[in-house]
């Protein structure tokens, strides 16, 4: 069964062929994970500010939600901007269209890839940190934890639609990285990388409610700390934004490649 | 050095001059300035409830803090980025060569060689809200200290570059350093709060290693009046060593520079 050029042995060769190529960069992409320590940064200001009982987290909980945060990011960054800008200005994408498999798959597959190789660095920090904080030490239970994994690879799925939509404005615009700049600000004041969501005046955290960004990294990050959460209300919204996105995309994509002619053509 | 000062006008000419054919873009860069300091100050004001500090720093004195943080993010984007950022491509596809050929100082091309106005209005808002800050914190601003805190922009403004410079020039041995400036960039962003709001480890190596603290920190505690001479001092002197070791890094780097093909 073919989805989108997709099947079995097609799966394996892609995620086989774009770990080994992450793995090649494997000194970049640790650099990349330790570029992520903004919530450790956070953290340590909000455990020394006297704003934190507002917080609503006590105790570990606050170095537990910030070290979920940073594990989530870990696992949901998404750069397909970047990969797609590069390739249709270098001319790569051409020959990418003419293959029988949908071009975004490739990009699923070098994220995963990606995700696969920053396992051990993601868990080499963490380690660090539980060295540092013994105290704020927990093991989600496995079914937290498999919710927590849920979550976050919705997050991802989320965040790639989402800069898959910028990315198919490329074939009309040459501002694609611009855009995903502009997105950028808001994710990262309203996702919950900075500040958990209860921290926020309630009526900014009941509009950010309405933006795709909390499920990005505040819920995840809830499930995997360990905090009580409406489960039913997180996934529900991530599930809604995968189906407002998904659809947008794949009819932006079909546009846009139709429009589509190679540069200098 | 008639020679690199008219070169200097030359280049930032040629610059400016480019960057205004793209107009959509001076468009999306002031939005995005402003959806960016409309979210510092809301999480700024999220560690302030009713007459609450941060670190022993009020609302006011807090502000004079983000301003200046504001105004070397204005400064990165507007020097560092473009000029620093472009060593990496240099270094990858061989167009160092054409650098190391002409008949001025390398350090001096690459470090200057372009300017990106769109970090301009950044750094004006960031010595408004500077300027609002320290009304609103009740300094009453004197000669001295005003040319103090010039003397510490200047001073920050060198450990910054020179500290990026040395990150951009290790790209001769690991061609792809294009990310540890961005571990540079996610450090940096501690500069946004008072050095008082870290726990004393961390206090240390924002002061000591990763000088943070001389950029924002201590230049508002000058406009405050609480800084005593020897951190201006010290300042100072780090600024200069810093400087130095970029300088000389950069010199022992090249000695071990072939070009792309090679």
């Amino acid at each position: 069964m073919r989805i989108f050029g997709l099947n079995r042995r097609i799966i394996r060769v892609l995620l086989g062929s774009q770990y080994a190529h992450m793995l090649e960069y494997r000194a970049e992409i640790a650099l990349w994970a330790l570029s992520g320590v903004l919530p450790f940064v956070m953290l340590s200001v909000w455990s020394g500010s006297d704003a934190r009982s507002g917080l609503g987290l006590d105790g570990v909980a606050l170095d537990r939600y910030f070290l979920s945060a940073f594990l989530v990011r870990q696992f949901s960054v998404v750069w397909v901007v970047y990969a797609f800008e590069e390739d249709a200005l270098l001319g790569r994408l051409s020959p990418y269209l003419l293959q029988p498999l949908h071009p975004l798959w490739r990009y699923v597959a070098a994220h995963l890839g990606e995700q696969l190789t920053r396992l051990p660095f993601a868990a080499l920090i963490a380690a660090v940190f539980f060295a540092v904080q013994p105290q704020a030490f927990w093991l989600p239970s496995f079914g937290g934890f498999l919710m927590a994994w849920l979550a976050t690879w919705m997050a991802f799925a989320i965040a790639f639609l989402f800069q898959s939509l910028i990315a198919a404005l490329c074939f009309w615009s040459e501002k694609a990285s611009a855009l995903e700049r502009l997105q950028f600000i808001p994710f990262l004041f309203l996702s919950g990388l900075l500040a958990p969501l209860t921290a926020f005046p309630p009526a900014v955290r009941a509009v950010a409610e309405w933006t795709p960004f909390p499920y990005l990294i505040d819920f995840p990050a809830r499930v995997l700390a360990g905090q009580p959460v409406d489960l039913l209300a997180g996934f529900g919204a991530q599930l809604a934004w995968i189906a407002l996105l998904l659809p947008m995309v794949l009819l932006l994509w079909r546009a846009g490649v139709r429009r589509y002619s190679a540069m200098g053509a | 050095m008639g020679r690199y000062w008219r070169t200097l006008r030359r280049f930032w000419g040629t610059a400016v001059a480019v960057q205004l054919e793209y107009q959509a873009n001076v468009l999306i860069e002031l939005l995005a300035m402003a959806m960016s300091l409309s979210g510092s100050l809301l999480l700024l004001s999220l560690f302030y409830g009713p007459d609450q500090t941060l670190g022993g720093w009020s609302w006011a004195q807090a502000l004079m803090v983000q301003g200046l943080y504001t105004v070397f993010d204005g400064m990165a984007t507007t020097w560092l980025r473009p000029n620093l950022g472009a060593i990496v491509t240099h270094v990858r596809e061989g167009t160092l060569d054409f650098v190391l050929l002409k008949p001025i100082d390398s350090q001096f091309w690459l470090s200057l060689r372009t300017l990106s106005p769109a970090g301009l209005p950044e750094i004006g808002l960031g010595l408004g809200l500077l300027a609002w800050g320290s009304h609103q914190a009740g300094v009453v601003v004197s000669l001295p200290a005003l040319f103090a805190v010039l003397v510490m922009l200047i001073a920050g403004g060198l450990i910054l570059y020179s500290l990026w410079f040395l990150i951009a020039a290790t790209s001769i041995w690991f061609v792809k350093t294009w990310n540890a400036t961005e571990v540079l960039r996610a450090l940096l962003a501690s500069g946004r709060y008072p050095l008082s709001a870290y726990p004393p480890t961390l206090r240390l190596l924002f002061t000591f290693v990763l000088p943070v603290a001389f950029l924002t920190t201590v230049p508002a505690q000058v406009l405050l009046g609480e800084a005593a001479v020897p951190m201006l001092l010290a300042g100072l002197a780090l600024a200069l060593m810093f400087f130095a070791i970029a300088r000389t890094f950069w010199l022992f780097a090249l000695r071990f520079y072939t070009s792309a093909s090679s």
